[in-house]
């Protein structure tokens, strides 16, 4: 099956009009469930990775009961492959306090947080200057907000929303069990929503167009533009607004070097997709227009025929098994596993058998890992190992 | 109350109480889930990921110690996909795991290799990561063994630290593949802020933290024809020993044990409840003479409240924690101290011994004791007071050795001079305990009359909440006591350190009106001690405390201050309470430690 | 230079004593003295009033945390599979033969430590390296030797202010 879907550029997020304090004044003057119909009829869903619906997240936070609540932005964007929260909060950093403050009024929370990762040590400057702009302006419409940046300190698994809860407790990060969920028990066991940066920021397009004009880009349930980490083997890297629904090849025709072999979508915890499926693959979320649909974080990485999939493997595996909390026994046991494992084929001290024994392991870790990360291991093992198991031999 | 909530396990179909888990609902269907890091005295992990089950309609798996029941769930415990993810999670286990499990202390005990024997894993598909490790043994405790490479992570010995102890001695440090637990800097244990209680040990389901074992000492004591060797137990021991040996928790085998120790070969089997009997004369009487000094003399150098002094894990974690407040100890050694400088000093003279043939051994619930036995001060005899100290587990790990038939064995009784006991002392084995033997004496001494409390049993400062509180008042008191006429005595009771904090803390604000109080280490006192039979639960500490109050009963004398060897052993060698005797060998002092 | 115990104190009244304001006083610690000690560690549980070994604990759980003694300027080569693809090896080898030491070392003098790190979130002008809080990236051998040698003169010059 072929998808035949352009690509199509779009310029919202990076678009800076200066208006935010027009943009916040008019959100605050409707009503707090307006603004939840609003997000909810534009099928936003979280940027993150995830892609859980925006709008139901805040109605959800919004219907619980208590004094205390928070907003947190999750800036703690560590998935090998992206870097476009950074360039979010670089370039248009009010598009991100005004819809915190805009999430702060429609849940009844006063207080905001940016849990920023601590390699982006070197935004924190302009961002906290950013912050007193805004909080002044909230102060002369009487709104009652503030924004802190937490600064993380080099861990991976703080992406992980609850684990960057415990965090900013100031414990480890560890993903916690859910339930509870982070609606009824998040940040200090208050309800708190959890925004990623990219989230917020195309909640700011939607507050400030109307949701139609969202859900107009994409395609049926991947509504909207996303911006895209493009990074690898392609002559142009950088970052790019993207409508959802397209298929891989149309971005392979844009992006790729002319050698093409591979495209891994969604950093070390998303899929690799080899040249033969980029026509039935498409990006977005799981829906029933296309063949195969992959979620994303943006991060696309793009392989030429120069590169060893055994070394690409090696380099995630590597990367879980040190970013890995470590507390539950799948994603601990299993990342050291999986890496030796391939390691032993590749030598010629395990069969090549061996490599379906892995592929059934990651099963494992995929249905019984604690959180996220344990459990997207498997995505980027499976996918390589299937497509390119000749690599992982010899 | 809240509408119940229908689910179906297995098929069976049942109704629970909103907030149930999935294990607990499984449990009360009869239907069992395997855990490792679940345990029922600590919070919830949920990392071990071994008590995984299917819901029905759900890809992934739910960890059924952390999944609370939801509306209309159907369960399945026993899938393929169950089964298949739970073998592979202890396979996971085992390759990270020092399955050298025929050279191992808890080989027979260990929850890891019952796992792997119900699941039948007969082979070592994954790769061994056991030599890539950099693990580490650490032996230097006297009390307790941490080997690295035997430790599942399951973290419930670092929840037991923090959650029933409030120590944090361990803790867990590094991510990823360096995940380990260890202590602060990962010091050895004997030089970071460690009790010594040994909770760690009951709660770990492996090998990884055992206690240090003296039986190979023990036998050679024995064997040496030239040494006499005479052995104490302490109260809890026979409460929790038939636990080892095929009887049902609760069970008081106080007979059979003394039997048993003298088969063994002990030249003289003798009892801790003698010198708990002592502890009680001598503390009660510190305790009036506190009274006096802060009541009349307002001597601002007496401290109350005065704290017992019996658990040795309680001493050091106050030597760690709140060293500004040493001067509120009794100044009492404890049970098993005392009964060591007297066996080679009083009990040599009387039996006409050298004290140095003697090899003193103490049966403790306790590893705690192990240390306090080890303490450069506890010498008082001329000699180390105590040799060795056992737990529990390795008196029945020897009874096992020398072949004795525990359940065949016929009641033997203990041995003279401080071999004699009263319910009083039986009870130290309990929280409350030494309060209400200290209480049944103390109250005597001072009016001449009963503690007005039906059959002494002093229930206020029984049970098994964590902080306890009780007051006497005393009336009418004897002439030399009359300052303590209307007076209301405070007291408090504690056990489980993180309760000891509580009340320490009261302590330290000022705000606490005590006069006296009584805490022990472990939860629920002596009986649940470190050195006790694994597993450990709330249950079967309540009917370890059920046996102990029961023994009291029974007893002929129910109050310290009338045991017959008591009386003896002040008219005979002490003199009186607080003499200067006493003080040379039943007291001693303490010392201030880091809090790291 | 004033004692670390100080500056503890004075991150503890400027962020508060609970314990979630341990990372920001870890951190803040970190900043100035490039690692913490075991000495820092049980000054900030004395101050927070925490067990010691949850603060190790926390501290080894985060990257940036180092609580081995590190030199002033912490190089952190970002070894995730892109920069790998674009030549992260060359320049951690040009860095290694210029300051001869090794991943994981300090200069003798403490000057600089070497360290490979995870994504930085630089993927698009890989390879990148952080040195303190500062990013390069589209590194090459060369260009990786001018920054080292801009970072020396700084620091000969430090020196020579200092005396």
């Amino acid at each position: 099956m072929t998808i035949s879907y352009q690509l199509k550029r779009a310029d919202f997020i990076f678009k800076n009009e200066n208006d935010w304090e027009e943009v916040l004044s008019k959100n605050l003057s409707r009503t707090p469930s307006e603004l939840i119909n609003e997000l909810i009829s534009s099928e936003l869903k979280g940027r993150g990775g995830a892609g859980f619906p925006t709008g139901l997240k805040w109605k959800l936070t919004a219907e619980v009961e208590d004094s205390i609540k928070y907003v947190i932005c999750n800036a703690d964007e560590g998935e090998p492959g992206t870097f476009k929260d950074r360039e979010i909060l670089s370039m248009v950093p009010f598009k991100v306090l005004t819809s915190m403050a805009i999430c702060g009024y429609v849940i009844g929370a006063k207080e905001g947080y940016i849990y920023l990762r601590g390699e982006y040590f070197f935004l924190r400057p302009e961002l906290n200057k950013a912050i007193s702009e805004f909080e002044y302006y909230c102060k002369e419409i009487n709104f009652d907000f503030s924004i802190r940046i937490f600064m993380g300190s080099g861990a991976y698994i703080c992406g992980e929303e609850t684990a960057l809860f415990e965090s900013m407790e100031g414990k480890r990060g560890e993903p916690r069990n859910k339930p509870p969920f982070p609606s009824n028990s998040g940040y200090m066991a208050k309800p708190t929503v959890i925004n990623n940066v990219e989230t917020l920021a195309h909640t700011y397009t939607i507050f400030k167009y109307g949701a139609k004009r969202f859900y107009d880009l994409g395609v049926q349930y991947s509504r909207g533009s996303k911006l895209f980490s493009v990074s690898g083997d392609t002559p142009k890297p950088g970052i790019y607004e993207l409508e959802l629904g397209m298929s891989l090849a149309d971005f392979v025709d844009e992006f790729g070097d002319g050698d093409t072999k591979a495209v891994q979508v969604g950093g070390a915890s998303g899929f690799l997709v080899p040249r033969k499926r980029f026509n039935e693959t498409a990006i977005g979320f799981q829906g029933k227009l296309t063949g195969i649909s992959l979620p994303t974080g943006g991060s696309m990485m793009l392989f030429n025929s120069s590169r060893s999939m055994f070394n690409v493997l090696d380099n995630y595996l590597e990367f879980f098994r040190e970013e890995s909390c470590g507390q539950c026994t799948p994603c601990r046991v299993g990342c050291q596993q999986l890496l030796k494992g391939i390691k032993a084929v590749k030598r010629g001290e395990k069969n090549a058998k061996y490599l379906d024994k892995l592929l059934r392991l990651t099963e494992t870790m995929q249905v019984t890992a604690k959180c996220g990360l344990g459990q997207s291991v498997a995505n980027s093992f499976s996918s390589i190992v299937e497509n390119f198991r000749e690599e992982m031999i010899y | 109350m809240a509408k119940k909530i229908k689910i179906s396990i297995n098929g069976i179909f049942v109704e629970v109480e909103p907030g149930t888990t999935i294990l607990d609902a499984a449990r009360n269907a009869g239907v069992i889930i395997p855990t490792l890091c679940y345990h029922k005295d600590l919070c919830i992990a949920g990392n071990c990921r071994v008590c995984m089950v299917e819901v029905l309609g759900q890809k992934r798996l739910s960890a059924a110690c952390a999944t609370p029941c939801e509306e209309e769930m159907e369960i399945l415990t026993n899938s393929l996909k169950v089964r298949n993810s739970r073998k592979h999670i202890i396979e996971l286990l085992l390759s990270e795991h020092n399955s050298d499990c025929t050279r191992c202390y808890k080989n027979g005990n260990c929850e890891l290799q019952e796992l792997a024997s119900e699941y039948k894993i007969m082979t070592q598909d994954f790769i061994r990561l056991v030599p890539f490790k950099n693990y580490t043994i650490d032996k230097f405790s006297p009390s307790i063994i941490k080997d690295d490479s035997k430790c599942v992570r399951c973290q419930r010995c670092v929840r037991t630290c923090a959650e029933l102890q409030g120590i944090n001695a361990l803790t867990v440090a590094h991510k990823g593949d360096q995940m380990k637990i260890t202590t602060f800097f990962e010091k050895q244990i004997n030089d970071v802020v460690c009790s010594t209680c040994g909770q760690c040990i009951n709660h770990c389901p492996t090998g990884a933290l055992v206690e240090k074992n003296y039986i190979e000492e023990v036998w050679d004591a024995i064997s040496d024809k030239s040494r006499h060797v005479v052995v104490q137990t302490a109260p809890a021991v026979r409460i929790g020993l038939g636990e080892e040996l095929g009887f049902k928790p609760g069970t008081r085998v106080t007979g059979k044990m003394v039997a048993a120790l003298k088969r063994l070969g002990f030249d003289a089997v003798m009892d801790t409840d003698f010198t708990a009997d002592l502890t009680i004369m001598e503390e009660g009487t510190e305790l009036l003479q506190r009274l006096k000094g802060v009541l009349v003399d307002h001597n601002p150098e007496i401290k109350l409240p005065m704290a017992t002094s019996c658990s040795p894990g309680w001493i050091k974690y106050v030597e760690h924690l709140f060293p500004d407040y040493l001067s509120h100890l009794s100044s009492c050694k404890s049970p098993q101290q005392m009964f060591g400088a007297l066996a080679k000093t009083y009990y040599a003279k009387a039996r006409n011994l050298d004290p140095e043939k003697i090899v003193s051994v103490s049966v403790m619930p306790c590893t705690a004791k192990k240390f306090e036995a080890s303490r450069p001060e506890m010498h008082d005899s001329g000699f180390r007071d105590v040799d060795y100290v056992l737990t529990t587990r390795e008196l029945a790990i020897m009874i096992k050795q020398a072949g004795i038939d525990f359940m065949k064995l016929e009641d033997a009784h203990f041995d003279r001079l401080m071999g004699e006991s009263t319910g009083a002392a039986v009870i130290f084995g309990a929280t409350g305990g030494v309060m209400e033997a200290a209480l049944r004496t103390v109250y005597e001494l001072v009016t001449g009359r009963e503690v007005p409390f039906e059959n002494l049993d002093i229930t206020p400062v029984r049970g098994m909440e964590g902080v306890r509180e009780a007051t006497v008042k005393i009336e009418n008191p004897l002439k030399e006591w009359a300052f303590l006429d209307g007076i209301e005595l405070k007291c408090a009771v504690a056990h489980g350190l993180v309760n000891a904090k509580k009340v320490m803390e009261a302590v330290r604000s000022g705000k606490s009106e005590y006069h006296f109080i009584e805490i022990m280490a472990c939860p629920g006192g002596c009986l649940g001690g470190g050195g006790q039979p694994i597993p450990t639960s709330p249950e079967i500490r309540r009917k370890r405390a059920e046996a102990i109050y029961a023994e009291d009963a029974g007893m002929p004398i129910r109050k310290s201050h009338q045991n017959p060897e008591i009386i003896k052993i002040y008219h005979d060698f002490l003199d009186q309470p607080m003499s200067e005797k006493s003080h040379h060998l039943l007291h001693t002092q303490y010392t201030p430690r880091e809090r790291f | 230079m004033y004692p670390v115990s100080d500056l503890i104190r004075n991150l503890a009244d400027q962020h508060g004593r609970n314990r979630h304001n341990l990372l920001p006083i870890l951190q803040g610690v970190v900043e100035q003295e490039k690692y913490l000690s075991e000495y820092s560690m049980i000054e900030i549980a004395r101050e927070l009033d925490l067990p010691a070994s949850e603060v190790y604990g926390t501290a080894t759980f985060y990257s940036f945390l180092e609580h081995k003694k590190m030199g002033k300027y912490i190089i952190r080569v970002c070894k995730t599979i892109t920069c790998s693809m674009k030549g992260k090896n060359q320049v951690l080898l040009a860095i290694q033969e210029m300051l001869k030491l090794d991943v994981g070392e300090t200069t003798p003098d403490g000057t600089f430590s070497l360290l490979q790190t995870n994504c930085l979130g630089f993927c698009h002008k890989a390879p990148a390296m952080l040195v303190n809080n500062e990013v390069f990236t589209d590194l090459t051998p060369e260009k990786v030797r001018d920054i080292l040698s801009a970072y020396l003169k700084k620091q000969k010059e430090g020196v020579s202010h200092d005396n």
